[in-house]
C-alpha cells in the first residue's frame, strides 16, 4: 500500500490489524509512543520480534497513565508477567481494550479483572474496599466503606457467595450505559 | 473406613493437578493449591465459630469450606469457573451454540476447546473471524498464534478448494466489500479532526463536555458531505457560465456582509442568481438543447440527494446511539453501578483528578444518607405548594414564549412600518429582526434558569429534562413563526411585501440569522462567559468557576443547523458558511472553557444525552426543515423574474419537464420516467409508509418481547440461585453425614 515503514513486517501489521482495533496508522502511532518511553531499550526494527519488556515504572509515567489511581492494577492485568513490565503487545492490547471500539463484554472482562486486586477472579470484600479507597482517595470513613460496600454486595451479587463472580459483574455493568464511555482511554 | 478416606483423598489430589494444569492457560492463575491452605486455616475458626449444619434456612451462604470430592466436582463444572471460554462460547452463533453448551461442560480439557474456537472460525468469513478475534479475552500474543494457526488451516483449505468455482464468486465479492469498508474506516479514522484538542478537553473536563464537542464535529462533517454535493454539481457550472445579471456596479461596504443584500444579492450566494442557459426557449418541450446543463434538475437533484444522504446519516447515528444506550431504567443496582462505572478514566492531570475523586465522595456520602435515611416523604402541604410552585413556573415560561411568539410576528409584519421610524435609510433595517430572535434566543434561557433554580429540583437529571424541554420549545416556535412568516407572506406577497425575487429574500434572511447567531455566540461566549465568572467569583465569592452547561449550548448548535437545512434551497452555499461558522465556534468555546469553567459537578449520563441530542436534530429538527423545503418545492410559485424556475408555477414541475423531454428525445430511458410516475403516485407512497411503519412496528414489538424475556430469565436465575445454594448444601451435609 505504499508504506515505507520498516518496523514491522506486511505480515505483522496485518495480524495486529486483525487483533486489536486500531488501524494501520495507529498502531505505528502507538510504536512511536512505546519507544519514545525508553528510546534505548526499544529498537526501529520489531521484524524479528525482540523481547523487549518496559519496566512498569516508565508504563505508569505515561501521561495518560500518571494521575489515575487505577494505573498499577491496569497495566498488572495487560502485562504477561503479572508485575506491570509492559512488552509492544501488552502495550498495544492495552490501548485497543481500552479504546472506543472495543465492545461492552470485552471490557466488562477487564475491568473486572482490574478491580479484583488479589487475581482470585472474585472481587471480594477486600476488593471493594481497595477499590473505594482508590476512587475517593481514602476519604470515607471506615464504618461509610464498610456500608457502602455491605450495599454493592447486596445490590450485585446474585448467587449470595459473599463476592462478585464475572457473571454477576457483567450482569450489572449491563445496566450501566456509561460504563462504555468513562472505560476508554484515548491515546 | 480408611480406604475410603485415601480414595477420596486420592482423587481430590488428582483433581487438584489436573484443575492446575488446564489453567495455565489464564494469565492469572488461580490454582487450587494455594486456596486449599487458606481454606483450611480458615475452616478450623469457621468450624469453631459457627455450628454448620445447624444453620437456618434463609441465612445459608456458600462461604469457602472444604468442600467433599463431589461437590467438588459439581462446582468446578460451573459457569463460573471457565471464564475465559464462556466469551468464545456466548459469540458463537446460535448453529453452533449447541455444539458450545455440550463442550462447555466438559471444560477439564482445554485443548477441545481451542479446536472448537478454530473450527468456529474457519466456518466464518474473513471479517467476521477478525471480529470475533477482537472481541476475545485474551492476550494479544494469543490472538496472534491463534490467528497464526487458522490462517494457514485456512490457506491450506482455499489451495485444496480451488477447483470449485461455484462458491468462488459470493467468497470474493465478500473480501472486496470488507476490504472497501475496511478501506473507508481506515479513511475516516485517520481524518482524526481535533484529535488532541478533543484529548486535552476531555482530559480536563470529563466525558460530559466532550460529548458536545463530538456533536459539533459531527455537524461539521453533515455540512461538509452537504456542501460536496451541492458545490460540484449547483455552484461550479454557474460559475463557469454567468447570467446577465444587473449589470450595473453596486459599490461595496462592508455592512453587505452582515445584510446580504447590494453586491451579494445578485451573486452565487443566492437563488436569483442561478440561471438557465442561453439557449433556452420557454414555452417549448422540447426546450432542451442537447448537451447544455439543465441547472433546474440539477438544483433539485442536488438538493433532494443531499438531504436524503443526511437523512441517512442521521437515522444510522440514531439507532448507533440507541443501540448502545441502556432502555432499562436503572431502579435497583444504582449504588454499585456508582462505584464501578463513575471513574472517568479519560481524566489526566492531578488536580482534575482530585476534583473527580471529590465529586465521587460527595456522591457516594449523598447516596448512604438516601439510603439510611430514605427520601423523605413529603407532607401533602409542602407537596401542594411544590406542585403551585412547578405549575406557576411553567405558566411564567409559556407566557414568556408567547409574548415572544407574537411579538416576533407582529413585527415581521409591519416591519417595514417600525423601521421606517428607526432608520430612514440603507438596509440596517433588516438586521432589526434578527437581532431581535437572537436576543430572544439568549436571554429567555437565562430566565428559565432563574425559575428552574428557584423551583430547586431534587433530581440533577428531571432538571436538565425540564431545561431541554423549555428551550426547545422555544426555539421550534421561533422557528414556527418565521417560517410561517417567509413562506406564507413573503413568498404569496401578503401584506404588501412585494418582492420581484422572493426566494433571495427569504436566502438573505435565513443568511442574516445565521451570521447574527454566530455574532451573538461570539459575543455570549467573549462577554457574557467571562463577565459571569468573575461575577461568581468576587461577587458571589464561590470558590469554584461555574459550570459549562452542556444542553444549552448543544440545543443553540441544533437551532444553527437547523436554518442551515432550511436556508439550502434559497442559498446553497449556506452548508459552507455553516462550516465555518462551526470550524471558529469549535476553538472560540474551547479558549471560553478553559478560561472560565471547571468540570462537572454532578454526572452526566453522556451516553443517554447523546440519543437525545441526535433525536432532536433528526425528528423537529431536520425533519421540520424537510417538511418546509419540501413545501416550497411544492405548493409554492417560484418568482417570475429570477430564479431556474421562474417559467413553472411549482418547482417539481421541472421534473415533470425533463421526463417529457427525455421520452422524446431518448425512448430507451422510457423507464425512468416510469419510475418518476411512480413516485408521484399517491398511492404507491402510501404503500410505502405503510410497509414502513409496519417495519417499524415489528422492530418495537420484538424489542419488547425481548425485555421480557430478559426480566424473566432474570427472575430464573434468582429462583436457580436458590436451587443451587440448597442443593449443594444438600450435598455436603449428606457427605458430612456419610463420614
Amino acid at each position: 500500500m505504499g508504506n515505507k515503514q520498516t518496523i514491522f513486517t506486511a505480515q505483522q501489521l496485518d495480524a495486529y490489524q486483525d487483533c486489536t482495533y486500531f488501524t494501520r496508522k495507529e498502531i505505528l502511532r502507538l510504536f512511536h509512543r512505546y519507544r519514545d518511553l525508553a528510546p534505548q531499550l526499544v529498537p526501529l526494527d520489531y521484524t524479528n520480534q525482540p523481547d523487549v519488556r518496559l519496566p512498569y515504572e516508565l508504563i505508569g509515567s505515561m501521561p495518560e497513565l500518571k494521575d489515575n489511581p487505577f494505573r498499577q492494577r491496569i497495566a498488572e492485568v495487560f502485562s504477561e508477567d503479572g508485575e506491570g513490565n509492559m512488552t509492544l503487545d501488552d502495550f498495544l492490547d492495552m490501548f485497543s481494550v481500552l479504546s472506543e471500539m472495543a465492545p461492552r463484554d470485552l471490557k466488562a472482562y477487564y475491568a473486572f479483572k482490574i478491580y479484583d486486586f488479589n487475581n482470585d477472579d472474585f472481587i471480594c470484600k477486600s476488593d471493594l474496599e481497595k477499590t473505594l479507597n482508590k476512587l475517593t482517595r481514602n476519604e470515607l470513613t471506615e464504618d461509610e466503606v464498610r456500608m457502602v460496600c455491605e450495599k454493592v454486595m447486596d445490590e450485585a451479587d446474585l448467587d449470595n457467595d459473599g463476592r462478585l463472580s464475572l457473571e454477576d459483574f457483567q450482569h450489572m455493568i449491563v445496566r450501566a450505559p456509561d460504563f462504555l464511555s468513562t472505560f476508554h482511554i484515548r491515546i | 473406613m480408611a480406604c475410603s478416606v485415601d480414595s477420596t483423598l486420592d482423587i481430590c489430589q488428582a483433581e487438584q493437578d489436573s484443575e492446575c494444569s488446564m489453567e495455565d492457560e489464564n494469565d492469572t492463575s488461580s490454582c487450587m493449591d494455594n486456596d486449599f491452605e487458606t481454606v483450611e486455616m480458615d475452616f478450623v475458626g469457621h468450624l469453631i465459630k459457627h455450628n454448620w449444619v445447624d444453620e437456618p434456612a434463609e441465612k445459608i451462604t456458600l462461604t469457602r469450606k472444604r468442600w467433599s470430592a463431589a461437590t467438588q466436582r459439581v462446582l468446578s463444572s460451573m459457569p463460573s469457573r471457565s471464564v475465559e471460554w464462556t466469551g468464545v462460547a456466548a459469540h458463537s452463533s446460535p448453529r453452533v451454540q449447541s455444539q458450545a453448551s455440550s463442550n462447555r461442560d466438559i471444560d477439564k480439557d482445554r485443548v477441545p476447546q481451542r479446536k472448537h474456537l478454530l473450527a468456529t472460525l474457519q466456518a466464518r468469513s474473513v471479517a467476521e473471524c477478525a471480529r470475533m478475534l477482537r472481541s476475545l479475552p485474551l492476550s494479544l500474543k494469543k490472538k496472534r498464534e491463534v490467528r497464526a494457526q487458522f490462517s494457514c488451516e485456512r490457506g491450506r483449505q482455499e489451495t485444496s478448494t480451488k477447483d470449485s468455482t461455484r462458491s468462488h464468486f459470493p467468497s470474493w465479492l465478500g473480501k472486496r466489500l470488507s476490504g472497501a469498508q475496511q478501506g473507508v474506516q481506515s479513511l475516516l479514522n485517520s481524518v482524526q479532526l481535533w484529535h488532541e484538542a478533543l484529548k486535552q478537553v476531555s482530559g480536563r473536563f470529563g466525558t460530559g463536555v466532550l460529548s458536545y464537542f463530538l456533536f459539533l464535529r459531527t455537524l461539521l462533517l453533515y455540512n461538509f458531505i452537504l456542501s460536496m454535493i451541492t458545490i460540484p454539481f449547483l455552484v461550479l457550472p454557474q460559475v463557469t457560465r454567468p447570467s446577465h445579471g444587473s449589470s450595473n456596479k453596486i459599490s461595496f461596504t462592508g455592512l453587505e456582509i452582515l445584510t446580504g443584500t447590494g453586491v451579494l444579492t445578485n451573486s452565487l450566494m443566492f437563488y436569483g442568481y442561478y440561471n438557465y442557459t442561453d439557449g433556452w426557449r420557454p414555452g417549448k418541450t422540447e426546450a432542451y438543447i442537447k448537451g447544455t446543463y439543465n441547472i433546474r434538475l440539477a438544483y433539485i437533484l442536488t438538493i433532494g440527494i443531499g438531504l436524503f444522504v443526511t437523512c441517512i446519516m442521521l437515522i444510522y447515528s440514531v439507532f448507533k446511539t440507541l443501540g448502545t444506550s441502556s432502555p432499562m431504567s436503572v431502579s435497583h443496582g444504582n449504588l454499585a453501578l456508582k462505584v464501578f462505572s463513575s471513574w472517568d478514566f479519560k481524566i489526566s492531570k492531578k488536580v482534575y483528578v482530585q476534583q473527580l475523586s471529590e465529586n465521587i465522595c460527595t456522591h457516594l456520602k449523598v447516596m448512604l444518607c438516601e439510603l439510611h435515611s430514605g427520601i423523605p416523604k413529603r407532607r401533602l402541604m409542602t407537596r401542594l405548594i411544590w406542585l403551585v410552585l412547578h405549575c406557576t413556573a411553567w405558566a411564567i415560561c409559556l407566557t414568556c414564549i408567547f409574548c415572544c411568539v407574537l411579538g416576533i410576528y407582529r413585527f415581521s409584519h409591519d416591519r417595514k412600518q417600525f423601521s421606517m421610524n428607526l432608520i430612514s435609510e440603507g438596509d440596517t433595517h433588516w438586521l432589526i429582526l434578527p437581532l431581535l430572535v437572537c436576543g430572544v434566543n439568549h436571554l429567555i434561557p437565562c430566565v428559565f434558569n432563574m425559575l428552574a433554580w428557584m423551583e430547586s429540583y431534587d433530581s440533577f437529571n428531571l432538571r436538565i429534562y425540564i431545561a431541554i424541554i423549555r428551550n426547545l420549545f422555544l426555539k421550534v416556535s421561533m422557528l414556527g413563526v418565521l417560517c410561517y412568516h417567509w413562506l406564507d407572506s413573503i413568498a404569496a406577497g401578503k401584506y404588501g411585501t412585494n418582492n420581484e425575487c422572493w426566494e433571495t429574500f427569504v436566502g438573505q434572511e435565513l443568511y442574516r440569522f445565521l451570521l447574527m447567531d454566530f455574532l451573538f455566540s461570539v459575543l455570549d461566549t467573549i462577554f457574557g462567559n467571562f463577565l459571569w465568572s468573575v461575577f461568581t467569583r468576587k461577587i458571589l465569592r464561590r470558590k469554584r468557576k461555574p459550570v459549562f452547561d452542556i444542553a444549552l449550548n448543544v440545543l443553540e448548535l441544533i437551532y444553527g443547523q437547523t436554518l442551515a437545512w432550511l436556508g439550502i434551497l434559497f442559498s446553497p452555499l449556506l452548508p459552507t458558511l455553516q462550516i465555518v461558522k462551526l470550524f471558529l465556534l469549535f476553538y472560540l468555546k474551547r479558549a471560553s472553557l478553559m478560561m472560565n469553567y471547571q468540570g462537572p459537578l454532578k454526572p452526566w449520563r453522556a451516553t443517554q444525552m447523546t440519543t437525545i441530542f441526535i433525536s432532536i436534530l433528526c425528528f423537529p429538527s431536520f425533519l421540520g426543515a424537510t417538511a418546509c423545503i419540501t413545501y416550497t418545492m411544492w405548493r409554492l410559485k417560484p418568482s417570475a423574474t429570477c430564479g431556474p424556475f421562474r417559467t413553472l408555477s411549482s418547482m417539481f414541475l421541472a421534473g415533470k419537464e425533463w421526463r417529457k423531454s427525455l421520452e422524446i428525445s431518448n425512448p430507451g430511458l422510457a423507464w425512468v420516467s416510469w419510475i418518476y410516475m411512480l413516485l408521484g403516485n399517491h398511492i404507491f407512497l402510501f404503500i410505502v409508509a405503510g410497509i414502513f411503519l409496519l417495519v417499524i412496528y415489528i422492530h418495537i414489538q420484538v424489542g419488547d418481547g425481548q425485555r421480557r424475556v430478559t426480566t424473566l430469565l432474570q427472575k430464573q436465575i434468582e429462583n436457580e440461585v436458590e436451587d443451587k445454594k440448597f442443593l449443594i448444601s444438600k450435598l455436603q451435609t449428606l457427605h458430612e453425614q456419610h463420614e
